[in-house]
């Protein structure tokens, strides 16, 4: 995908990438992937006022129990996903129960600390996770890998693609299912969001004590909102797992939680739409470093790696200082803290 | 909290009187409890083991002490959850890197110009950060993030200047130390004989110094201290100086008994954390106990579980303490 940089005059932007689908349709999938992850932050964080820096635990926990379904327990693919889904969502009401009493900042901090512990012992569970080795295919039998029963699938909606597209990318069905479930997810949520249910997650977001005062029970609410951002979550978690195909605990470190929020504050908070577009915009500005030709030296592929990071921490930083509400948030809907 | 105590039937004097004394003075359960398990331990692994784990984990304990008095602090004073401190560390670990292995300058020399980088840092951060947010009269969400967007960015700054390998700083990792049977390394020694000594003086600055009076009456309460006739915007930039210094001295302690990468600091960010909450969010002389408690208890564990797992500690203890008392050992029972 990368052209010999030695070919390639310095600072040029290579058009041979620019116009390599294959690269844009990759690009397409994380943010899909992201979108989805951060729809579930999107109705914690900009619509019930609960600030989850959790996201990561619930997509290892998602793609994790679906590869141990499959691969240990030796349960379908199809079969898997429904119950890795419930897993997720019960370690969300888990995780929720003792800490959403917390305040925001302290659960914020105990948020983080339960997805360290997720991939603390998906590096060090090394019999049920295969640790720092992945997790790819059954070790008894190397032709049973939990992607078996989608790469088939995949296989066959490309056979059809194929009647307008000659050559179709191996990709292109993920990111076409990845971004129906964008889609599928933005408009229900718009749409749970006008119901009386959703409602009361605003009216916590605005005064927890108010909500309560009205004789909600506002703790059975937050715990459904952290569920549904479990849920979405680990569908998320599924699609990561599909796209790498091989599960590393590294995938699921804080930093995951984090691009997730850049693509929820870029897109604005307490807008669901606003997130699908934040994440294209984010994905293409982060992998966008990838097709413009800098020079090596100075430009290691650990100083590039390091400019991504740079570039996350600073929109971060001046969304923060400057645009808080992001591209189509709400500024009057947007939780300022205290 | 209090509930459950008042439903309770008719209870034995002695629990009553024991209930009573936990609710004025919490630590003494967590002594309590601290006692069980190290009494636990010597019958399971005889007092040898115990000794010479509970050595090896004071200068963990020392690296998380010094990391939390200054975060505790800011957290106390500005309620900045600064998630960036662990990054304070590896700037701190980095600018020695630079005077003692690529300029030769002896470590103590390094050391100096770490805590003098460090604490410049913390100043020129709250210049052109936290100062106009605050005045911004920024939310809780917006510091959060913003703060980890700056750790995001040192991260970065790290990985750019001397990228991801692993690095080592000029120190004697060979030559240890024995007495009464028990052994430690030269290093270790050193830096917890340093931990202590610098704890120490933290701690009676704290108490007896007029600028440490007033950063804990800040911590208490801003506004109060200001309509007090405190100069808040003076003793919050020297509360930033002491927050960075320590941060650049334990990031340097950590560099010299471990190993120096970008990710460093990160890694011992929620250790840290845990020491802040246990300690109780504000309150430096919690944050220095609960530090060493943390470090010696990660090295316990090592007796009984294996030590890939021994990370785990400072989060068990993060969650639990969240849980249970989330205004920890030391604090009164307030709205959390």
């Amino acid at each position: 995908m990368t052209p010999d940089p030695g070919t390639i005059a310095p600072l040029a932007v290579s058009l041979e990438s620019l116009t390599d689908i294959d690269f844009w349709i990759s690009v397409g999938v994380l943010a899909g992937i992201y979108a989805i992850v951060a729809l579930g932050l999107q109705v914690n964080t900009g619509f019930t006022g609960i600030v989850n820096f959790g996201a990561a635990a619930f997509m290892a926990i998602g793609a994790y129990s679906m590869a141990i379904l499959v691969l240990e327990a030796g349960i379908s693919f199809w079969l898997s996903l429904p119950l890795a889904m419930l897993t997720t969502m019960l370690f969300g009401v888990l995780v929720g129960l003792p800490s959403l009493r917390l305040r925001a900042d302290y659960f914020a901090i105990a948020t983080i600390a339960m997805a360290e512990v997720v991939r603390l012992f998906a590096q060090n569970a090394r019999d049920l996770t295969g640790g720092n080795q992945g997790l790819f295919c059954a070790d008894d039998d190397p032709s049973n890998c939990y992607t078996n029963d989608w790469r088939d699938v995949s296989e066959s909606i490309n056979d059809f693609v194929a009647n307008f597209w000659s050559d179709p990318s191996t990709l292109f069905p993920l990111l076409l299912v990845i971004w129906v479930t964008v889609g599928i997810a933005t408009v229900g949520l718009g749409y749970l969001q006008k119901t009386p249910w959703g409602r009361v997650l605003r009216a916590i977001r605005e005064d927890e004590d108010a909500a309560r005062a009205l004789g909600k029970n506002t703790l059975l609410f937050k715990l459904q909102s952290l569920a549904l951002a479990a849920l979405l979550g680990a569908i998320g978690g599924f699609f990561l797992a599909l796209n790498l195909a091989t599960l590393h605990p590294i995938d699921f470190e804080p930093l995951i939680t984090f691009f997730a929020f850049s693509v929820l504050v870029l897109g604005g908070l307490a807008n669901y739409k606003g997130v699908a577009v934040g994440a294209v915009l984010f994905w293409f500005v982060i992998e966008g470093t990838r097709f413009i030709e800098l020079p090596d030296p100075p430009f290691t592929e650990t100083r590039i790696a390091a400019l991504r990071l740079a570039i996350t921490g600073l929109l971060l930083i001046g969304l923060m200082a400057f645009r808080p509400q992001g591209l189509f948030g709400n500024r009057q809907e947007m939780v300022l803290g205290e | 909290m209090e509930a459950g105590q008042v439903a309770e039937p008719v209870p034995s004097a002695l629990g009553e009187r024991l209930k009573e004394e936990l609710r004025r003075r919490p630590w003494l359960g967590a002594i309590g409890v601290i006692l069980l398990i190290f009494l636990a331990l010597v019958a399971g692994e005889g007092l040898h083991a115990v000794a010479q784990t509970g050595l090896n984990g004071l200068s963990l304990g020392a690296i998380y002490a010094l990391g939390a008095v200054g975060l505790t602090l800011v957290y106390g004073i500005l309620k900045l959850v600064n998630f960036a401190h662990g990054d304070f560390l590896t700037f701190g670990a980095y600018m020695a890197y630079l005077v003692n292995v690529t300029w030769g300058a002896p470590l103590v020399v390094a050391i100096f110009w770490a805590m003098l980088m460090t604490a410049l840092l913390g100043i020129v951060l709250e210049r052109v950060l936290w100062s106009p947010m605050r005045a911004k009269r920024a939310g809780l969400l917006q510091f959060l993030l913003m703060a980890i967007g700056l750790a995001f960015l040192l991260r970065a700054v790290f990985q750019w200047f001397w990228g991801t390998e692993i690095r080592a700083l000029d120190v004697n990792t060979t030559s240890s130390v024995e007495f009464l049977g028990l052994r430690i390394g030269q290093t270790e020694l050193i830096v917890v004989i340093v931990g202590i000594v610098v704890l120490v003086a933290v701690g009676i600055g704290l108490r007896l110094t007029l600028l440490g009076k007033q950063m804990r009456a800040l911590s208490d309460d801003l506004e109060l201290a200001e309509t007090a006739g405190i100069d808040t915007r003076r003793v919050i930039l020297w509360t930033w100086v002491f927050a960075g210094g320590l941060a650049g001295l334990a990031g340097v302690m950590a560099a010299s008994v471990t190993s120096l990468f970008p990710e460093m600091g990160f890694e011992l960010l929620l250790p840290i954390f845990a020491a802040v909450v246990l300690g109780g969010i504000g309150d430096a002389f919690g944050a220095l106990v609960a530090g060493m408690v943390i470090g010696v208890m990660t090295e316990w564990s090592t007796l009984v579980i294996e030590a890939r797992w021994k990370t785990g500690v400072g989060f068990l203890v993060l969650v639990i303490v969240l849980i249970v008392r989330p205004q920890g050992i030391f604090g009164r029972a307030k709205a959390i």
